[in-house]
């Protein structure tokens, strides 16, 4: 029979399967951060259990830590116990960990495929919805629970029933200026934050494969605001080109005979998807969202839907969520002031981010009424962006760089969006105050917010590119 | 207790900055912080939990209840609390399992019977409903109507016999041991 990608990767995982029940699914590779983990360290402490394979698990501390002066000792208490508890967690249990200031430290999801630990076949969790980043890669990655993260340390393993799956094909081309955060915030405009409940995607098509890793890493992580577990793209000679040589991927003939397997991840022609969708990338405009869900997307172009046609939950919840925000049906999103923009996060704080953003500002001022943080999403994209020379762009526009961390993705740690303000950020998530209490967030990719950042107004970065 | 919006995430069960306890207890204070309190910390008179006329341990949501992050504080906070039923018509996966594991019970019932649950609090705030987990139906008292609603067996099988899934991995060590050597 046909397979998918997804089943060949699952059904090599299985251990076994319970009767009436989920499948019990290996895990080859177990990241954690400060947040998710103590509570099941302390489970692991009350069973009188260890951690069952330390050498598949790899720690950084992302949400908590503040994006400057990180050589200073963290002020925020209850943040910096957290911090700690999991340097000593990892030291009590032999797992690497990758501090705060070093050279691997980051977002758990950038620092992951930046140091190879993410490769195509692997089953990947992480106490963190936006795990499905590491899809990109071919991989089955999805976030999982605090119980679970329990279950995985105690194990390497994790009781889960088998997902349905999703084809979603994005055929074409993209125009000038839209990315693929576009297409993320696209995809979930048509089909929801719940249309992909239950399911894993799977993304093909002429617009998919010709993304970059950063693209695709960017389109996977946004599978969650779907409601989707996961999404994954089959690895092809771009994922390969991508990892090779990095830390933890195989070196010589090992990466001989990895590339072998890796060349067979994909689906079988004819295979069954549970929902298929098709989309053209023509159809594609740069993106911003106007409400508290990151479903609520137009083009940037485009007004906010009238409430016409709604009733009941529906309307109120849609009216709750506009009058949250400051705006009315009908109105016209381009023009809209704006105060803060965030540059950043597991979505869109890697290198390539950094490049796009730079190369549009370049020659261009920030405006005076904008704050703009600027955060790397590691360690290692910090010191590219310094290399590449990047930092002297950016600075001649008027912004500065901060230090990696999640930083104003959410309220977590001192990069909060003052309440009432609007901020235009390329994160991932506009739930009400999510960047801080009363914030307002409008998600865009770098470039629609790079256009931001220069006009102070909400902008279609289409009309300040060169043709 | 009713919660009739759609699409309550996690960021509002409970927000971000209470996430930085180190221990399982406490959530239930911080739920729906910033929907039930003002930022001087007054309770909001609108607000469902604030209330008096509503009590009971059965929460009942909108549509696609929990959605966003795979935080299990969400869970946590809302047993915390007291509720140990969350209905709804549609849950988000990760916050569906996460609630299974910590003796919460999601129940799915159609649109339909949701809109008929909250209509029946509306009529009366003092409404009760019967929750059967072993025949697996939600119940109106009032009206006797009722509606079924799915479990997987074996996670129904670890509600009713308080057993977890942690226990049961770490009997399996040999067999995940072998399925390695493979
Ligand atoms: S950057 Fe945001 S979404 Fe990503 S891991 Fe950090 S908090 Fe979560």
């Amino acid at each position: 029979m046909q397979k998918t990608l997804f089943d060949k990767i699952w059904d090599a995982h299985v251990v076994k399967q319970v009767e009436a029940g989920p499948d019990v699914l290996y895990i080859d590779r177990h990241l954690i951060h400060e947040v998710t983990s103590p509570v099941a360290f302390l489970g692991l402490k009350t069973r009188r259990l260890k951690v069952f394979r330390p050498d598949k698990t790899t720690a950084t501390p992302d949400h908590n830590v503040p994006t400057v002066d990180q050589h200073l000792s963290i002020k925020d208490e209850l943040s910096r116990h957290q911090v700690e508890m999991l340097k000593r967690n990892c030291e009590e249990h032999g797992i690497i960990h990758y501090g705060l200031g070093t050279e691997g430290h980051g977002v758990v999801h950038i620092i992951g495929p930046e140091m190879g630990l993410t490769q195509p076949g692997m089953t990947i969790v992480c106490g963190d919805s936006h795990t499905s980043t590491h899809g990109a890669f071919g991989a089955i990655a999805f976030g999982i629970g605090t119980s679970e993260v329990e279950m995985v340390l105690a194990s390497q393993c994790i009781m889960q029933p088998k997902p349905k799956k999703m084809r979603i094909t994005v055929n074409g081309q993209l125009g000038k200026g839209v990315t693929a955060k576009d297409i993320a915030l696209y995809i979930i405009s048509k089909i929801s934050t719940s249309g992909g409940t239950g399911h894993f995607i799977e993304y093909a098509g002429a617009a998919i494969t010709n993304l970059t890793m950063e693209g695709r890493m960017t389109l996977c992580n946004l599978s969650i605001e779907s409601g989707a577990r996961g999404g994954m793209i089959a690895p092809d000679e771009t994922t390969f080109n991508y990892m090779k040589g990095r830390k933890y991927v195989p070196q010589g003939s090992e990466w001989d005979k990895a590339l072998a397997k890796w060349n067979e991840l994909k689906s079988d022609e004819g295979a069954v998807f549970d929902t298929d969708y098709t989309f053209d990338a023509a159809d594609i405009e740069p993106m911003i969202t106007y409400g508290t869900n990151p479903g609520m997307g137009i083009g940037v172009t485009q007004n906010i839907p009238e409430t016409k046609g709604m009733e009941g939950t529906d309307k109120v919840t849609y009216e709750k969520s506009l009058s949250y925000m400051g705006y009315a049906p009908g109105e016209k999103m381009a023009g809209k002031a704006i105060d803060f923009v965030f540059l950043g996060s597991c979505t869109n704080g890697r290198i390539e981010d950094f490049r796009e953003f730079a190369r549009f500002v370049k020659g261009k001022k920030k405006a005076p009424n904008v704050t703009a943080w600027l955060v790397p999403g590691s360690k290692q994209v910090e010191n590219q962006i310094r290399a590449e020379g990047l930092v002297e762009i950016l600075e001649a526009a008027g912004f500065e760089l901060r230090q990696p961390g999640c930083s104003a993705c959410l309220a977590m740690n001192d990069d909060k969006i003052p309440t009432g303000k609007y901020s235009v950020s390329t994160s991932n998530r506009n739930f009400e105050g999510r960047q801080g209490p009363g914030a307002r967030t409008l998600l865009a990719s770098p470039i629609t917010a790079a256009a931001a950042a220069v006009t102070g107004v909400i902008t279609d970065p289409r009309e300040l590119l060169a043709p | 207790m009713p919660l009739p919006i759609e699409n309550v995430d996690t960021d509002q069960i409970i927000p971000a900055r209470f996430l930085k306890a180190v221990e399982r207890k406490g959530f239930g204070d911080n739920l729906f912080r910033d929907w039930r309190y003002n930022a001087d910390g007054s309770p909001k008179a609108d607000f469902p939990l604030n209330m008096e006329k509503y009590s009971g341990r059965i929460l009942v949501g909108g549509k696609n209840f929990g959605s966003g992050s795979s935080r299990e504080h969400a869970a946590w906070a809302v047993y915390d609390y007291g509720f140990r039923v969350v209905v709804s018509s549609f849950f988000a996966d990760i916050f569906k399992g996460n609630a299974l594991n910590n003796g919460l019970l999601p129940v799915v019932v159609s649109p339909g019977f949701l809109k008929k649950i909250f209509d029946a609090i509306e009529k009366n705030p003092e409404a009760t409903f019967t929750v059967n987990l072993e025949k697996q139906t939600f119940i109106i008292d009032q009206t006797n109507e009722t509606e079924s609603f799915e479990i997987n067996p074996y996670k129904k099988h670890c509600l009713q016999n308080g057993l977890d899934d942690i226990d049961f991995l770490v009997e399996m060590k040999d067999e995940i041991a072998a399925f390695e050597a493979k």
